[in-house]
Order: structure tokens, then sequence, then C-alpha cells
């Protein structure tokens, strides 16, 4: 579903450059669960955005869904990213100036798609039914998230790419979260991807990968 | 804290938010520009006109009337100049008339102001000749002097023959400039100079020919001019002799201009407020931007008054910078000024820097940003330290109604009205500014307002996603589209309505292609000549007009009560005849039914045939005449006509339409009365092509010497002309109000970039295209742009037909070609703006949404 061979970063910063990521390589399975963990700075956010397509690396390739991002312009991977790629973010990302509803149809309506039947039984399934006209400031961080969750299943993505989506949130609204993601992705049959600094959230995946600055330190299943 | 460590706190705070600032900074140099420049170019002029104040006249004292100077006149302007020592080489003569001038050896011919000049005028200030020097000859020589304009219109050139009437005399050059001449005003006819004595020689100034007669004097050195002047004015004004000094003409002059100057810097100032409001509308998001900043200095110790200061010390900042960068701006300007209006500058204005002005666009520049900065920091007082560490989502930092906000919006409105009188000079016209300027904003702002609830509540659901998203944009949080409508939308309305006026203006003295009407106005034919002009242009096939009879006459007394009797009445008494309307010289005309361009509003026409023996001919008085007057039916008004009093009684009272092409009349006689009393004849007609237009002015010229012909195409080429120049100068001040309002799209975009950066990533990690992402900022900036020029438009229509209907008292209408001309222009600017300051945002790789967490 997701391989990445031999992936590395840098970045140009002052005189020299700056490596976040080296040499890293490894392939999921689908319908896999798999928690990236590390210290802060030890290119967690960094690995997440080049298996997602969200930037280039300096070397190495991934393969998403069996496509080579790196033969891909930006379009052509923001278009992969909608069809197969669903996101949850720390901060929840949603579109203020949109309702709920609104915001779950975005990825399809990127496509020139419209399904409002089924944006409306997502937010049911996340617990948000009557909730579907209300703008993100009028939601708590709890239901603001609840409706990305939705939104990221919204295209019925075969990866979904979860970015500390309890980073915000207290601890029992943030258990809630993780018990909803993990369910869609049961029922779903979708890989999930998850960085976190969290041991606790990390334990609940079937595979942990460790960082530390910038290295691929540990694989093991939990 | 003291004030060092203040204004460097003040410094690094905003070190981090410097585009942004830079922005507001230009949005407070864009007006001061405007305000220094034109101010600068002002006090120049003043300057200019009291340095050339002598050559504008070019004489110590002259004497103007409508008829050739009697010998008694000449007798007291000789004893003045030259205590009655003859020949008197102080006095001169300047007879001005309108004549037909042509060159015989070419083609064509042109409505000339003919200037014949006896006696060695001007006495001071140099006209300006080429070749250089030929301006004596005039003097002794049987020569002619041209404007430019004149050989140009012709194909001549100096030394042919200029043929005046029944006079031949050689062009020995072109005058280039006379001191007190407007460049403007040759677009009406260009000046011929001759030598007073060849006058007789024309044979132009025959019975009912219209000539102004200028006395000039020199008078001795000390002479008390103004105190002569006035022990004259009252015993010449029953002569109907004007009496001109130095000081008049500066006067007047000075006035003329300094309206002019003075309304520039009226919308000058508007452009430094839309600046000001940009200041403010930025301020209020900036400080909601930086809550965490000021929670932050809270918790370390800043009480709210020292924050409070701080930001205001950044406010004062930008403006100061940008006053001084707009000041040096607006010097560079101000170079370009007399260009753009020097066609209506009787005199050469210099570009020195003037001090004042320097100083009071550096002051207004700088209260403009702290006044409208107030309201808005005002809300800082209120983040509570608490912010730190819980920050309440979509917190309002909306200042709080207290004491302190009333005052800061009264010292607000205070300040608008104090500018608008410093700038306008004078307290009346500067408050009917500012609440001219408070009405079109508030219709603005209400429009603006109204346009962006309606979108909000009839959002078209049914649009493709990216259009909806663009406009769902207009009201995102802390969204500054009602301030960016306003700005924007002011500079579209100035400009909207400069065009409807213009347009409007024009309208009713064009005469379309296909429309039958008369462009060819032939006048002073005299009553043996008629048939003669008729049948010349009924062999060309022609249909002209019934040539209809004009009769001079000035007013000898009304009800009883003669004219000098008025005249020396100097008690106000309401109701009392105007002066000008007392004394002028009326041009009547008799005819026995009402013109098409006429409308009876009270009273009746007469019917056919005369009045009964013995009784006063009716007569119908325009109703705005009438007015002035103060006359009504049934008043009875005797007339002087070339000596002969003719008593008359008011019997109908008409509205005429001036505006257009015909023979219109202030008053119209019943006839009988006027048929035998001197006049001369006008006639109207149709000439398609303009070659044959020029074929026909020159035959009718070469046979009649005296009769005048006044192309219609001509007096709108005249029009538009002006109007054009007049119209690229207001333009040239609006567009800086057009300027403004883009920098404050600018400062608006710059602030709210950082949550435009957010949007566009995660529309990008969502799977949109980049061609989606910039779909969605072009839809946004087009309704943006659109709804400025919309409520620009619609303002401006207001305001058009307002100025239409009482100021020019014209049919409106509405050039719908060039106002959505003008509207795409003003969308075009936004979005082409909006695009360009967000091309890096486009570029953008979603990971920064990642990153930027």
């Amino acid at each position: 579903m997701l391989r990445c061979e031999n992936l590395t970063q840098a970045y140009r910063s002052g005189a020299g450059t700056l490596t976040v990521l080296q040499d890293i390589s490894f392939g999921v399975s689908p319908g896999e669960f798999l928690a990236i963990v590390g210290p802060s700075g030890s290119g967690k956010t960094t690995l997440l955005g080049l298996l997602a397509g969200l930037d280039r690396p300096a070397s190495g390739e991934v393969w998403l869904d069996g496509n080579p991002l790196s033969t891909m312009n930006e379009d052509e991977r923001a278009a992969l990213r909608g069809a197969r790629v669903g996101f949850v973010f720390q901060s929840y990302q949603l579109i203020p100036t949109l309702t709920a509803l609104e915001n779950v149809q975005v990825p399809l309506e990127l496509r020139g798609e419209s399904d409002p039947a089924r944006a409306h039984a997502l937010l049911e399934r996340v617990g948000l039914g009557d909730r579907t006209g209300h703008y993100p400031a009028q939601l708590s961080g709890g239901e603001q998230q609840r409706v990305a969750l939705a939104r990221a299943f919204s295209t019925q993505p075969k990866v979904l790419f979860a970015d500390e989506p309890t980073g915000n949130l207290d601890q029992r609204t943030g258990a809630g979260i993780i018990e909803l993601m993990t369910d869609l992705n049961r029922e779903a049959g979708t890989t999930l991807v998850l960085v976190t600094h969290d041991p606790e959230l990390a334990g609940r995946a079937r595979r942990i990968l460790r960082l530390a600055d910038g290295r691929l330190v540990s694989d093991t299943a939990a | 804290m003291t004030l060092r460590a203040l204004l460097r706190l003040a410094w690094r705070e905003g070190r981090a938010s410097r585009r942004r600032l830079l922005l507001l900074v230009a949005a407070i140099a864009t007006g001061t520009a405007a305000l220094v420049a034109i101010n600068t170019f002002t006090a120049n002029l003043r300057t200019a006109v009291s340095g050339e104040a002598r050559s504008l006249l070019g004489a110590d004292l002259a004497f103007a009337s409508r008829t050739a100077p009697t010998d008694a006149l000449r007798r007291l302007a000789d004893s003045l100049a030259c205590a009655g020592a003859a020949p008197c080489d102080a006095r001169a003569t300047v007879t001005t008339f309108g004549a037909m001038g042509y060159v015989p050896s070419r083609a064509g011919v042109r409505l000339v102001r003919v200037t014949a000049v006896e006696g060695s005028w001007p006495f001071f200030g140099k006209i300006s000749t080429s070749p250089a020097g030929v301006w004596p000859q005039l003097q002794s020589a049987r020569v002619a002097l041209v404007d430019p304009a004149f050989l140009t219109a012709l194909g001549a050139s100096v030394g042919d023959t200029l043929a005046l009437g029944a006079l031949r005399v050689p062009i020995a050059g072109t005058v280039d400039h006379v001191p007190g001449d407007v460049g403007i005003a040759t677009a009406f006819g260009p000046r011929v100079f001759i030598p007073g004595a060849l006058v007789p020689e024309t044979g132009l100034l025959g019975f009912g020919a219209r000539a102004e007669y200028d006395t000039y004097l020199r008078l001795p050195a000390g002479a008390e001019v103004e105190a002569i002047a006035d022990t004259l004015r009252p015993t010449l004004r029953p002569e109907r002799v004007r009496v001109r000094t130095v000081e008049d003409e500066q006067r007047n002059l000075g006035n003329a201009l300094e309206r002019l100057g003075r309304f520039l810097g009226l919308v000058a100032l508007v452009a430094l407020l839309l600046g000001g409001l940009g200041v403010g509308s930025a301020i209020h998001v900036l400080i909601r931007q930086k809550m965490d900043t000021v929670a932050v200095l809270r918790c370390l110790g800043g009480s709210s008054r020292q924050v409070f200061t701080l930001f205001l010390v950044q406010a004062a900042g930008i403006g100061l910078l940008g006053s001084g960068i707009g000041a040096a701006i607006g010097l560079g300007i101000q170079q370009l000024l007399p260009r753009v209006l020097g066609e209506f500058l009787p005199v050469t204005v210099p570009t020195t820097v003037s001090w004042p002005a320097l100083a009071t666009g550096l002051g207004l520049g700088l209260w403009t940003a702290i006044a409208f900065a107030l309201i808005p920091l005002l809300g800082v007082r209120k983040i509570s330290p608490l912010a730190t560490l819980r920050r309440p989502y979509e917190a309002e930092t909306r200042p709080p109604r207290d004491r302190w906000t009333v005052l800061a919006t009264l010292a607000l409105a205070l300040s608008v009205l104090l500018m608008a009188v410093v700038q306008a000079g004078n307290a009346m016209r500067g408050a009917a500014f500012a609440a001219g300027i408070g009405l079109a904003i508030a219709g603005l702002w209400l429009s603006a307002f109204a346009l962006v609830r309606g979108l909000r509540k009839w959002f078209p659901h049914r649009l493709s996603y990216v259009w909806r998203q663009g406009l769902a944009n207009l009201y995102r949080p802390a969204n500054q589209t009602v301030s960016v409508v306003l700005s924007l939308g002011f500079g579209s309305f100035l400009l909207a309505t400069l065009l409807l006026v213009q347009h409007n203006l024009l309208r009713s003295l064009r005469v379309d292609g296909s429309s039958r009407r008369p462009n060819l106005i032939l006048f002073d034919i005299q009553p043996d000549q008629a048939a003669g002009v008729d049948s010349l242009l009924r062999a060309r096939t022609l249909d002209p007009t019934p040539a209809v009879p004009i009769v001079p006459m000035r007013i000898q007394s009304i009800g009883g009560r003669s004219v000098q009797d008025y005249s020396r009445d100097t008690t106000e008494v309401e109701g009392r005849p105007a002066g000008w309307a007392l004394r002028r010289e009326y041009r009547s005309t008799y005819r026995d039914s009402a013109v098409a361009s006429e409308r009876v509003i009270t009273g009746s026409w007469w019917g056919a045939g005369p009045d009964s023996a013995g009784a006063p001919v009716s007569i119908s008085v325009e109703v705005g005449l009438a007015e002035e007057l103060g006359v009504s039916i049934g008043d009875e008004i005797t007339w002087d006509v070339q000596g002969v009093p003719v008593p008359s009684r008011v019997t109908s009272l008409r509205e005429v339409d001036w505006a257009r092409f015909e023979t219109n009349f202030f008053v119209v006689f019943r006839p009988g009365a006027l048929e035998a009393a001197p006049q001369t004849l006008v006639t109207l007609v149709r000439v398609d092509s303009a070659a044959e237009r020029g074929l026909i002015q020159r035959a009718v010229v070469e046979r009649f010497a005296n009769i005048s012909a006044l192309d219609l195409s001509t007096v709108q080429r005249a029009l538009d002309d002006i109007l054009g120049k007049v119209g690229a100068a207001i333009r040239f001040m609006a567009f800086f109000t057009l300027a403004a309002g883009l920098v404050v799209l600018l400062g608006s975009l710059a602030t709210s970039r950082a949550q435009r950066l957010r949007e566009t990533v995660l529309l990008k990690t969502l799977g949109a295209s980049r061609a989606q992402v910039v779909r969605v900022a072009v839809a946004e900036y087009l309704a943006l742009g659109t709804l400025a020029a919309l409520a620009g438009l619609v303002l401006a229509v207001g305001s058009g037909w307002a100025l239409a209907q009482w100021l020019f008292e014209t049919k409106f209408a509405l050039p719908v070609a060039p106002m959505l001309v003008l509207a795409a222009g003003v969308v075009t600017l936004t979005v082409g703006v909006g695009l360009w300051s967000s091309v890096d945002l486009f570029r953008r790789t979603p990971l920064d949404a990642l990153r930027n967490e």
C-alpha cells in the first residue's frame, strides 16, 4: 500500500544543509495501523509529509498505492491525495467560512463530485448528525476534530494520515477520537499512519516505527 | 518605562510584521503625496499671480466698456495718465471683437477673436512673439500677428495675407504668449492682433456687432491707484464703464485659481482619509492577531496603559514615515502639475518647495494615522494577561463602548471636519465637504454592507465549489471586506461621477450624424443681406431655417422706475432687480408662436396679429430672468431700443432649454412693435460634411464680410477639449484615491496573509490542484472588485443624476458602455493586485500546513 526506499530529506539552512531524514526505508501493508513516534525534531512530521506527497524528498522514492510519487507533478500528487488519502491534523484545519457539512464535502467537491447524503451519514457516524449546519467557530475542539475525521473518510481513502490528532484535546475527548478513528479504520479497511509522541496512543497501533535524529531506530510489532 | 525603552520595544515588536506595516505606511504616503503636491502647487500659483500681477492687466488701471470710449472718457484717461499732455503715450486702447478671418490663398475660414491695439499696450509684462520683437510693429506698420493655432487651422504661414472683412494685411508673425491670457481660451477662437488704426478699414464694426473696448492707463509713479479707481467707479458705472485695477485682477484670478486648487486639494484629502480608513481597519485586525503578544507583555508586568502606548507609538511611526515619504513623492509630483493644468494658467508657475504646504501635509498625514488607529487600539487595553493561558476561540477585540471610545470617535469626527476646513480654507465649505465625505462614505458603507449581507443571506449554493469557497472567503473571520470595498469604491465613485458629468455636459450639445438638426449658424446678417444669404445657401441645395431677427436693447425702466434709480439705490431690498440683469444688453426677437425649445409656464402666449394700438407690446420673459428682475405677469418694462423707448407688458413666463443648439431668447416680443427697429438676422442650416461647411462659410464671408459663422462641430471640439482637460486634472487627483484604495486592498491582503496561506495549503493537502486554488482566489477578488465597482457606480449614478438635475439642469443620461469599461477596469485591477500579491502563496508546498502548527 505504502512503501519508501532510502528516503532522505535535507534543507538548506544558512551556510550548510540540515539533514532532517536520513535513508529511511520501510513498507506498509493494506489495512495496517502504523504509528510513527519519536521526540520533537526527530523528523516525524517531515516523514509524514513525504509519505503523503506533500513535499518532494532530496533523494529516495515513495510509492503510494503503487504510484511512484517522484515522477508525478504537484497537481498529479494533489489528485492522488484527493482520491486515495485522508488527513487528520492536530489543529483540525477546518475551513472557517464553511459549515460542518460543507467542510466534509470539500474533498469530494474538489473532484467535481457531490454526495451530501454521504457527508450527512458520516457526520451521523461521528455523532454530529444534529450539528451539520454549524460553523467551526460554533463547535468545540473535539467536535471540530470529529468533523475533520468525517472529512477524512468522505472520499473512502485507502490511507489515512493523522498528525497528533489528539494533541489539542483533553484526554477523554482524545480517547474518543482515537476510538472513532480505529473503528472507522476497521470498518473501511483503511491503512492508518499515525504520528504521535504519546506512548499510550502509539500503543494502540499494531506496529511502531521509532525515529531519532532523522534515522529509523526501531520497527516493532506491538 | 522610559521613552527610549518604549521606542525600542515598539521598534522590535513591529519588526516581525514589517511588510504589513510598510503597506500601512504606503496608504498614508499616497494621500500625503497628493496633498503636498496640490498644496505646494497652489502656494506657488499664488506667488506667481502676485508676482506677475501688474503684467496680468498690463497697466495700472483700465476702463472696460461695450461701446466705443466717448471723448469725455478719453479726456479723463489722458488727464489721469499724462496730466492732459497730448499725445498721451501712457494711454492705450484695445478693441476686441469676433470676426471671420481667412487667408485668400488658402481654403477655409476661422471665427477669430480680433484684438486691435492702439498705443503701446501692454505697459507691463512682455508679449512674446516669433520671430521675436515683431510686437511693436503693430504701432506703426500695416501688419497682423496671429495665434499659431490660426495658421495651423488654415495651413497658412507667416508672410501670407490675412483677410478680415475688407482689410488685407500681411501676417508678420505669431504671438506665443500674452501675459494674463489663458491657453485654453484659443479653443473657442484663435486671437488675431491688428493695429487699432486699421479697424475702420475692416468695415466690421457696423450695426449689431459686439465689441469690447478697453482703455489701458499707466499712471504716474506714486499714484494711489485704488483710491482713484474708487472715486471713478460711482460716476462711470451708470455710463456702463467698468474700472479695473491690478488688485481687482489679482483678486479675481487668485480667487478662481484658489478655488481650483482648493477643490483638487479636497480630492487629495479624500485619498488621505481613505488611507486612514485602511490603517484603522488593518490595525483592528492586527491587534486581534497580536493578542498573544499583548497578553505576554501584560504577564511580564506591562500595564495596559504601557501596552496601549506601545502600539500607539507604532501607529505614530507609521504616520510619520508615511507622511514623510508621501511629502517627498508629493514634491516630485508637484513638478508635473503645471503640465497637467498649464492650459488654464495665465502665469508660469514655479516649482519651488512651499514649507507651509509641506508642514500641512506632514501634519495631516501623521494625524490621520493616529486618529484612525485610536479606536481599534483602545481594544488593546482590555486584553487580559489570562489570554496567555487560555485564549478564547475567535476572541473578539472589539473596542469596548466606554467613554474613551466615545472620546476617540468624537476626536476622529472632529479631525476629519478640521482637516476639511483647513483644506477648504473656509469653515462653511469645509463643513459641507466633510458632510459630503461622510455622506458618500455612509452611502458606500451601506451599499458594501448590504452587498456582503445579501451575499451571505442569498448565498448562491448552486455555484461550483471553487466559486462558493471564493465568495465564502469574503466573510471569513477578521475579514476587511467592507473597508476594502469602501476604499476601492470611493475611487470608482469619484471617477464614475466625473465620467457622468462630462458625458452629460457634452451630450446636450452633441448632434449625431443621422440628426437633421442644424449644425451651422450664421449671424450678424444685415436685413438687406438676408435674401442674398438665403439664395446662396439654396443654390447649394441647402434648406436654411427662416431668418430670426435680433434687436439689441436695454432696460430703461421697470414699473416706471428707471434703471439709474436702481443703480443709485444702495439699500438692499428683497426682490430688488439684480445689477447685471438691469444693465446688460438684451438681444430680443419678435415672433407670433413659441418654438420647440421653450414652454410657457405662466400666463399665455399671444394670438395672431399685433397688440391693439397704443397699448404696451406683449412680451414673454424667461422664468429665471423674471426672477432676477423681480417681475411677474402684468408688470411693465420700458425698453431702450437704440434710443427709442418701447413700453411693454409681461404676458407670459417661459422655460427655455438653453442646451439646445438653437436661437433662444430671454425676451420675446409680440410682432408689431419692433419690425422697424435696427436689427440683424440669424439663420441656421444643416450641412452634413465638414468640408462643405468650410466651403459655405468661406463663400458667405467672401460675399458678406460682416457675417460670422459658428460651426457646431468646432464648438463641440472646443468644449470636448476644455472638459477633457478639466477632467484630466480632476482625474489625476481621483486616481490617487483609487491608488489609496488599492494600497488598502494590499494592506488587507497582507494582514490576512497567514490565514490565506493556511487555507491555500489545506485545500492543496485535501487534493486541490494549483488551478483550483488560483480559481478560488480569482473568485474572491472578482467578487471583491465587483462589489467595490458596483457600490461606487451605484453612488456615482446618484450623485451624477443630482448634479445633472440641479447643477447643470440637463436631462440625465447613463453612458452604459463607458461605465462598464470603468467597472471592468476596477475589477481587473482588484483581481490583478490580489493575484499578484498571492503568487507566492500558490507556490508553497502543502507541508507548510503541518509545519506551521
